[in-house]
This record gives C-alpha cells, sequence and structure tokens, in this order.
C-alpha cells in the first residue's frame, strides 16, 4: 500500500494546451454578445499563465471551455491533441465562491473527487487526502465543518480539493477575488510553492494586473466586446515572488497602461 | 439550569391552579370544584384514569396501533413526496403540473379527506392511511422541491469537474445540499401527519384497531372528560417526544454542520 501511495503522490502529471480558433457567443436581454472572437493560444506542460482583463473579456468563459463546463460555438480547445469534449479528471478547477461542500467536513471535501478516481483503496485515498492537506498547510483541520473556516483557510481547503485527483491542469477562476489583502499575499506564496513542487500546468483568472505577474510565467490580457486576446507579457522575475516588488510594480504599471489602452479605444 | 427551573416551575403552578379550582384539595378545607367534573375534571382523575388504563394495558395497546398507523402512512408519504419534490425541482412541466396539485392540495386540511375516504376505502386501515398519506405527501413534496431549486448552482458545477455524472450529482450533491429543507419538510410532514390522523380517529371508527383518537371520541361520547383531557396529554406527549427524538438530533446536526441557526 506504502509503495503505491508513494506512486500515486510522486506522479507529476503535466499537459500541454492548445486553444484553436475559439469562438464564444452569448445570447442576453440586450441580444448576442460576442464572449470569445477567434481566440487562438498555446499554453506549454508545466507553465503558469494568468489570463486578465476586466468583466466580459471572455477570460472565464475560455476557461469554462477548457474545464469543459461549456462548449464553443466553434473552434476548439485540445489537451495533448485530444479535444475537450467535457469535463474530465485531468482538469480540476477551484472557483471563485467558495464552492465547497457545506454539508462535508474538510477532509470529506477533499475526499469528494477522489472517491471518484478509480485503481486506489479507501484507505489510500485517505492518505493522499491528508497529504494534499499537508501541503495547503490545512492538515490541522481535517475534521472541521466549512462554515468554521475564514475565507483564506476555506480557499486553501478548495486548492487541496482541486489537486487531489492529481490533475494535469490546474484552472483557477477568481480564487482570490473575495479575500483581504494579508491572506492573499499569504496565498501567493503558497501557490508559487504549490505550483514548484506539484508541477502543474496552471491557468489563473483575474482580473487584477499585480496577481497576474507575481504569479505567472505568461500574462495574456483579454480585452472586452468582443472578447480577444490583445498582448501577451512573458513574466522571468526570479521566484519565489513578492507582490510588493519593484521590477513587478513596474511590469504591472506596463501592463495596466496597455490595457487601459485596449479599453479606452473601446469606449470611444 | 435557570432556565429548566423556570419551565418546571410555570408547569407546576399551572397544575396546582387547576388541582386547586377543581377541587383536589377540598380535603384539606379548600374550595369544592368550581365546575362539575363533565366541564373540568380535576388533575387527580386524569391522572387516575391514565394509570390504570396504561397498567391494564389499554392505552399502549391504542398507542401501538395509532403509531403503526402513523408511521406506515408518514413513511408512504415520505417515499413518495421526496422523489416527486426532486422531479418537480428538474422538470418544469412536472412542476407546472403536480407542483400546482401539490400547492393547492396542502392548503387544504387533511381531514377534509375522510369522508371521501371513508365511501373509497369503507371504514378501514387503508382509509385512515390514505388521510394520513394526504397530509404528509403535498408538504414533503414541496419543500424538498423548494430546497433542490435553492440549491446553488456552483455546488453541481464544482461536483462535474470533479468527475461526477447526473446521477451521482442528484445523490451526493443536491440532494445532501438541500438537506436543511427536506428535514425541515418532514417535519412539517410529520406534524401534518399526527394531526391529520388524530382528526381521522376521532371521526371514523375502525374495527381493525382501537386508536388514541378513538378513545378520545369514545369519552366524548360517554362524557368521560377526564379521558378525553388524558388523551389530550397522550397526544401531545406523542408530539413532543417525536420531535425530540426523531428531528431535534437531526437538525442539531445540521446546524452544526452549516453553521446556522440557534444559539
Amino acid at each position: 500500500m506504502q509503495e503505491k501511495l508513494h506512486e500515486e503522490i510522486n506522479a507529476f502529471p503535466t499537459a500541454k494546451l492548445s486553444i484553436e480558433h475559439v469562438c464564444k457567443d452569448f445570447t442576453t436581454s440586450s441580444g448576442p454578445v460576442r464572449a470569445l472572437d477567434d481566440v487562438s493560444l498555446n499554453i506549454n506542460e508545466g507553465e503558469f499563465v494568468c489570463f486578465v482583463g476586466p468583466s466580459g473579456c471572455g477570460k472565464s468563459t475560455l476557461l469554462n471551455i477548457i474545464a469543459g463546463l461549456e462548449k464553443p460555438d466553434s473552434g476548439m480547445a485540445l489537451i495533448d491533441g485530444t479535444p475537450i469534449t467535457g469535463p474530465g479528471r485531468d482538469r480540476m478547477v477551484m472557483f471563485q465562491e467558495h464552492a465547497l461542500f457545506p454539508w462535508l467536513d474538510v477532509i470529506g471535501n477533499v475526499m469528494f473527487g477522489l472517491k471518484q478516481k478509480p485503481n486506489l483503496t479507501d484507505k489510500e485515498r485517505l492518505e493522499v487526502a491528508k497529504y494534499y492537506l499537508f501541503l495547503v498547510k490545512m492538515d490541522r483541520f481535517a475534521h472541521s465543518n466549512i462554515h468554521e473556516l475564514s475565507g483564506g483557510m476555506r480557499q486553501r481547503v478548495a486548492l487541496a480539493r482541486s489537486l487531489a485527483p492529481n490533475p494535469k491542469i490546474l484552472l483557477m477562476d477568481e480564487p482570490f477575488s473575495a479575500l483581504d489583502a494579508m491572506t492573499r499575499e499569504r496565498l501567493y506564496g503558497d501557490i508559487q510553492d504549490v505550483w514548484e513542487k506539484r508541477r502543474k500546468t496552471i491557468i489563473f483568472v483575474t482580473h487584477n494586473v499585480r496577481e497576474a505577474v507575481c504569479l505567472g510565467n505568461r500574462v495574456v490580457l483579454f480585452s472586452p466586446h468582443p472578447g480577444r486576446i490583445r498582448e501577451q507579457f512573458p513574466v522571468s522575475l526570479p521566484r519565489p515572488r513578492n507582490i510588493n516588488n519593484h521590477d513587478l510594480a513596474d511590469l504591472s504599471q506596463e501592463i495596466t497602461s496597455a490595457l487601459k489602452g485596449y479599453t479606452a479605444a473601446e469606449s470611444d | 439550569m435557570k432556565r429548566l427551573t423556570n419551565s418546571v416551575c410555570f408547569f407546576a403552578l399551572l397544575i396546582l391552579a387547576w388541582a386547586i379550582l377543581t377541587g383536589d384539595f377540598a380535603f384539606l378545607g379548600m374550595p369544592e370544584s368550581l365546575w362539575s367534573p363533565y366541564v373540568l375534571p380535576p388533575p387527580s382523575t386524569v391522572a387516575q384514569y391514565l394509570w390504570d388504563n396504561t397498567a391494564n394495558g389499554k392505552i399502549p395497546l391504542s398507542m401501538l396501533i395509532t403509531l403503526r398507523r402513523l408511521l406506515i402512512g408518514y413513511l408512504i408519504g415520505l417515499i413518495l413526496g421526496v422523489p416527486l419534490g426532486m422531479l418537480a425541482a428538474r422538470f418544469r412541466c412536472v412542476n407546472d403540473t403536480l407542483g400546482m396539485l401539490a400547492l393547492g392540495l396542502q392548503a387544504l386540511p387533511s381531514v377534509c379527506w375522510v369522508p371521501l375516504a371513508c365511501i373509497w376505502f369503507g371504514q378501514t386501515e387503508a382509509a385512515l392511511l390514505f388521510v394520513v398519506i394526504m397530509g404528509t405527501l403535498w408538504s414533503v413534496l414541496l419543500s424538498t422541491q423548494n430546497g433542490m431549486k435553492n440549491v446553488p448552482p456552483i455546488y453541481a458545477r464544482a461536483a462535474r469537474t470533479m468527475g461526477s455524472g447526473p446521477l451521482h450529482t442528484l445523490i451526493f450533491v443536491t440532494l445532501p445540499a438541500s438537506a436543511p429543507f427536506v428535514v425541515s419538510g418532514m417535519k412539517q410532514g410529520w406534524a401534518f401527519a399526527w394531526r391529520s390522523l388524530m382528526a381521522a380517529e376521532i371521526y371514523v371508527s375502525v374495527v381493525s384497531g382501537f386508536g388514541i383518537g378513538q378513545y378520545l371520541h369514545y369519552g366524548r361520547e360517554l362524557q368521560r372528560m377526564y379521558q378525553v383531557i388524558g388523551v389530550m396529554f397522550i397526544i401531545i406527549a406523542v408530539g413532543l417526544l417525536a420531535d425530540k427524538i426523531l428531528f431535534s438530533p437531526a437538525e442539531a446536526w445540521l446546524h452544526r454542520r452549516w453553521g446556522t441557526g440557534k444559539e
């Protein structure tokens, strides 16, 4: 059993993604809205990519398409060359609100996805779940109820829950937007740490440019109406990065003014 | 502790007042009863009645008969109500048909079914069960539907990304997520079932078993008000016990887990 556990925890699956000419429309009360307009993008194995843009720019829609929760109207998303047709265990999503299940305790939540992973005994699953709780520093709270946790702790548990089935790709949809600044800063450090330890491909959606620069290897800038990728910025600052670092601030400044340019042109 | 003392004192005083006014302490030189025992019997005769009929087995037997009817009817109501409520939450056409029917019939006190039930089923167990089911079914159905509709969609989305299919999501996500609503519906259903069964038993005599409500009915026929009041106490006690034994633990668990509610 110990060996199998080792095997499970020491496997570092990762995948590359390609988005090819994806379009997606939504019908709203004021007519159709083009959420994604001919979006193409390649993401390498083990890359940490941040999608940035104002609301309505389609960044969350693209994330949902990659997750398999939504289907593109045309074009396709491929994982390691295979088209994505629905949700799958190779891609886990961490949502913006805490989507933890209040009827389960902390460990129960982490076990939820694991229970649906075949080839493991329940005992092994429990050990795996404990490992991931330890990784996000929540092992002391395994039997706490969700409502007893702070916002930051909840998002740590949500992170453990999405890491536990050992997906190739981790999709994070504005996971820290509801947290206070102090908690967020601590989580920036932790998420970089997890990325280095688990070597996953991570796509991180945010509207906070600083956050994106702090976390990503690459920042992909979206603009709305219609949702398009405007520009991409590689970020080669040394890790672990601190959000208050000067170089980081300079780069975010640059990206923010680019963003402003696109949205100003849009509103004219 | 203080709150418990308050409650105990309150009820002790209430019974004491009743005893004094109905002449239970006349032997101590206190006044005789203000009313005839046919209007308001003293607590001593009520207690005597309860004691004698518990000792001779009549009350336990009738409670067994009544509780059996209640449980069977209630369980049938649950078994029908929960899945139908789930269907009504899931499919609009079920909501527009069965959901509307449930809404209408929930407004109807189920004792109104008694005349029809007697015509359809005769004076049988089936007639009583039917009335109990009519009392339970609709409120369970409606609260299950309401609970499922109030589940945040993000739970189902999260479950889907973790590999849950539609059935797995329904059983392991939507149903537990609506548990607070379902349990309060079950509790309301229980209260309705209990009330409707008492009404039906008072109303209909069934030869297959002499239920507790029928004792109340014959107490009235024979002008034995001590029997009527004794049976009323039993009805209250059963209702309270069911609440404490069946529902309080479940509700306490829900409150602890969800972090909702009282104290």
